[in-house]
């Protein structure tokens, strides 16, 4: 418990220290993370919208339970009334709930259009291949780079450089990101090979069922830079919590020569890659000083 | 009271010893046995949710690789994946019994078979001996359950850990063993007793109503059971087809859903939820009836707008049909069907609304006592507002795409079953018990059982909506330290209901053994039903005389 307690400062002040790291869940966090994409904003905003109704009709039935308990307890109401119908009282607490379901239903329609429909055609096209327990992720480019991501382990941080637990946080870390640049409308066709799972990443709103045999489509347009992570949303057998996602969202200069060095080698890119962000954090850093 | 003395009157002969319960055809002695194999099944299932938190309560893997270690003896380093796998087991297990061998027995095999014949007037089911083997099918598919927990299924693992929705492929090639085999052979079963326990019910509804006792006299309880018993009828046996077809896909070499075989894994999600959605429905209905029973009882009223109630329940039955797909948004339905689906679930909000309405409109203006069935009744109606408004929101097809398959439905979910259902059952014990048995129970010790109880699965279950937001997904055995959190306090809540549980089997135990005489009716002159007319317990065989309703 001690140690548990500890743990949990521990994260908190590493998310202090490293300020707005949002692709991933913080401590006590009471909402949703992060948005990282107008798509999630939308999201967020409709579910604050939903509140607007939810939470006062729950609060409305609590008063009124709360009413009646007290008003007409037995010893203050001795003699019960024997009404048992009330037409126009009945014709209101059905007409009202579909007046407020329409309030809820036209920009709950809104928003699930929009996510069928990309404001631009998008212009890069990644298929995410879920396996027990890892996943595949080929970009459709002309020369098509194809690599497996999974579940950074604890003992191989240091030989990754991924030692900072704010900016790889265990259970979410992968060894190979997926890599996109910022914003761009970038497509991904989702699909598996073995089991189910779900392709899913909070901080853009999305999440689709990888089926085998057949190709789920969805798309993402980040608009921040930074690293986000997501986990399997379909249970897929013992290491289901074990196979996350992780997506680096860098700028089109970055994506562009991170791009042409992982044809050759991957690994070799992606520290080009890492070195090339804390190079351009420092210079923030500098800058800000 | 003449048809009770006229009753003492004739020879009363029962079967005595074990035959008067194996053999029973009597639809009371069925309903107790219903009512003893739930409280056990809920004891069995309530202890796997309770190690499940235990494991769930830090960062990390705690419990499960000892725990698969004692019971598959697994060595080193394999116990950690045997234990990832069998807290998947438990998952699966937790939702199978819960629904399927304790909240359907007690509700439609134990409240039901009691009070429904005596409710409208019967002197016992329509085929009693069908009664007998709906129960016995009971105990060998729980069983079958049971031992499926401890057969091989994905290599080197044991048990079903593919889920209570056991979704192809996982529950096909992804669980080749045996364990598969049992936990589909159980499902079977256990919906060909509740088959065959719908057909009683609608044939003695239909045809065994007091004279007087027209459909629209009928008390809301039965009215509950005989909807619930539609949805059962016409549900199960689309279940019993797709796991039949999981079966011969795993045993048979058919490939209904291998895409390798021209087969789709969606095709079973359809056929999956068209049974499962309904079946939470059949999970919720009589509860409502229970609920409207007791609310009138301790109001000193009759129901406010009755039929309003009846035919509410009518119409979530009926379009609880037409649902299904909202718990596959995400596996690439086309933007039309969701769009549909969105609509249509939404529309079961309003006939919801009249029911929550209503029991308030029952109060209003009542003479309310906070006995103990009402404390528990007015919990449900609370506690199911707020899992029904947040069912509301995951309707939204665009919101879910963030919330689905986390722990916000999780939450939502156990809102309207683990605090409303069981909320309702409760209800119905404290209610009914002294009906059934006889005895009153300690008013102090079922009140403790409320509050702690009340107290333990908020704190289980409301935090669960900020995992949910926050991303925590379903059906982790570990998670990002970020969630430590409201784990911990989901945690705890699980160890104050489980004290919850062993307060209330020591009520009934307190009950037995102090015997103090209930009385016809001890809850006064709000209860009118047929039940309390009876004495406590009600004769063998009651209404020899059939009762005339006005």
């Amino acid at each position: 418990m001690k140690k548990f307690l500890a743990g949990l400062g521990a994260v908190s002040l590493v998310l202090a220290a490293s300020g707005a790291i949002a692709g991933q869940p913080t401590p006590w966090q009471l909402s949703f993370q992060q948005p990282a994409s107008d798509m999630m904003e939308s999201i967020i905003w409709f579910e604050r919208y939903t509140l607007w109704f939810i939470v006062p009709i729950t609060l409305l039935v609590l008063a009124l339970l709360a009413w009646c308990i007290v008003k007409y307890r037995a010893s203050a109401n001795p003699q019960p009334s024997r009404t048992s119908h009330n037409t126009l009282i009945e014709v209101i607490w059905t007409v009202g709930p579909v007046i407020i379901l329409l309030f809820i239903a036209v920009p709950s329609f809104q928003l699930l259009t929009a996510q069928y429909n990309p404001p631009e055609e998008p212009t890069m096209t990644i298929k995410a291949t879920g396996y027990q327990w890892n996943w595949e992720y080929e970009y459709q480019d002309e020369e098509p780079l194809t690599f497996s991501s999974f579940m950074l382990q604890e003992g191989e941080r240091e030989a990754a450089g991924k030692q900072d637990m704010g900016e790889f946080p265990r259970l979410l870390a992968v060894d190979n990101e997926v890599v996109v640049p910022v914003n761009t409308t970038v497509r991904v066709l989702v699909t598996a090979a073995d089991v189910l799972h779900a392709f899913a990443v909070p901080s853009f709103g999305i999440k689709v069922d990888a089926v085998p045999g057949r190709l789920n489509e969805i798309w993402f347009n980040a608009t921040r830079e930074g690293i986000f992570y997501g986990q399997c949303s379909e249970l897929c057998g013992k290491d289901h919590a074990f196979m996350p996602i992780g997506v680096r969202v860098v700028s089109q200069e970055q994506y562009d020569t991170w791009r042409a060095g992982a044809q050759a080698n991957l690994g070799d890119a992606n520290r080009a890659l890492m070195a090339s962000i804390r190079d351009q954090d420092m210079n923030v850093a500098d800058a800000g000083n | 009271m003449a048809g009770a003395a006229a009753h003492d009157a004739h020879d009363d002969h029962k079967p005595t010893g074990w035959t008067r319960w194996v053999y029973s055809t009597n639809h009371k002695d069925i309903g107790t046995l219903y009512l003893i194999f739930a409280i056990i099944a809920g004891i069995i299932g309530g202890f796997l949710s309770v190690m499940m938190r235990w494991e769930l309560a830090e960062p990390g893997i705690q419990i499960f690789h000892g725990l698969a270690s004692i019971v598959y003896g697994y060595e080193g380093d394999a116990a950690i994946d045997g234990g990832k796998h069998m807290f998947n087991v438990f998952t699966t297990g937790h939702a199978l019994i819960m629904i399927f061998f304790m909240v359907m027995p007690a509700l439609i095999g134990g409240f039901a078979n009691w009070m429904v014949p005596i409710m409208i007037g019967a002197p016992d089911m329509a085929f009693p001996r069908m009664n007998n083997i709906s129960f016995w099918l009971l105990p060998p598919a729980f069983i079958l359950l049971l031992i499926s927990m401890f057969m091989p299924s994905a290599p080197g693992a044991y048990g079903v850990g593919g889920g209570w929705t056991i979704y192809p492929p996982l529950s096909t090639s992804g669980q080749p063993g045996p364990a598969m085999d049992f936990a589909i052979l159980s499902l079977h079963i256990a919906g060909a007793s509740s088959i065959l326990g719908a057909i009683n019910f609608i044939t003695t509804i239909f045809n065994m109503r007091a004279p007087g006792m027209t459909l629209h006299k009928m008390p809301l309880f039965a009215w509950s059971v005989l909807i619930t018993a539609f949805l059962l009828l016409l549900s199960l046996p689309v279940l019993a087809g797709a796991i039949t077809m999981l079966l011969t896909d795993r045993n048979f070499g058919t490939a209904f859903f291998d895409p390798a075989g021209g087969g789709d894994p969606i095709l079973f999600q359809h056929l999956f939820w068209f049974f499962g959605h309904p079946e939470v429905y059949i999970l919720i209905l009589p509860g409502f009836g229970i609920v409207s029973h007791i609310v009138s009882t301790f109001s000193r009223k009759p129901i406010f707008g009755y039929l309003g109630m009846a035919y509410a329940m009518v119409a979530i039955g009926a379009v609880g049909f037409v649902v299904w797909a909202h718990h596959m948004y995400t596996t690439g339905l086309s933007l039309d069907t969701q769009r549909y689906f969105v609509f249509a679930t939404m529309v079961i909000a309003v006939p919801t609304g009249v029911k929550i309405f209503s029991w308030i409109a029952t109060m209003w203006g009542g003479s309310i006592s906070m006995r103990t069935p009402m404390l528990w009744a007015i919990g449900f109606i609370f506690l199911f507002t707020v899992g029904g408004v947040t069912g509301v929101q995951l309707a939204n097809a665009g919101l879910d795409r963030a919330l689905h398959d986390t722990y916000y439905v999780v939450a939502h979910f156990h809102y309207v079953l683990s605090l409303g259902a069981v909320f309702a059952i409760f209800a119905g014990w404290y209610y009914w018990f002294p009906k059934m048995f006889g005895y009153m129970y300690s008013p102090f010790i079922a009140r403790t059982h409320f509050w702690v109880t009340f107290i333990g699965v908020n704190l289980i279950f409301f935090p669960q909506h900020f995992l949910g937001l926050a991303g925590m997904p379903r059906r982790y055995i570990d998670y990002p330290d970020a969630y430590a959190g409201w784990n911990l306090v989901s945690s705890y809540g699980s160890y104050i209901s489980a004290v919850g549980v062993l307060i209330f089997l020591y009520g009934v135990f307190e009950a037995f053994s102090k015997k103090r005489e209930a009385g016809a009716n001890p809850w006064g002159e709000g209860a009118t039903t047929l039940e309390w007319q009876l004495p406590s317990p009600p004769p063998y065989h009651q209404w020899e005389q059939l009762p005339k309703i006005k």
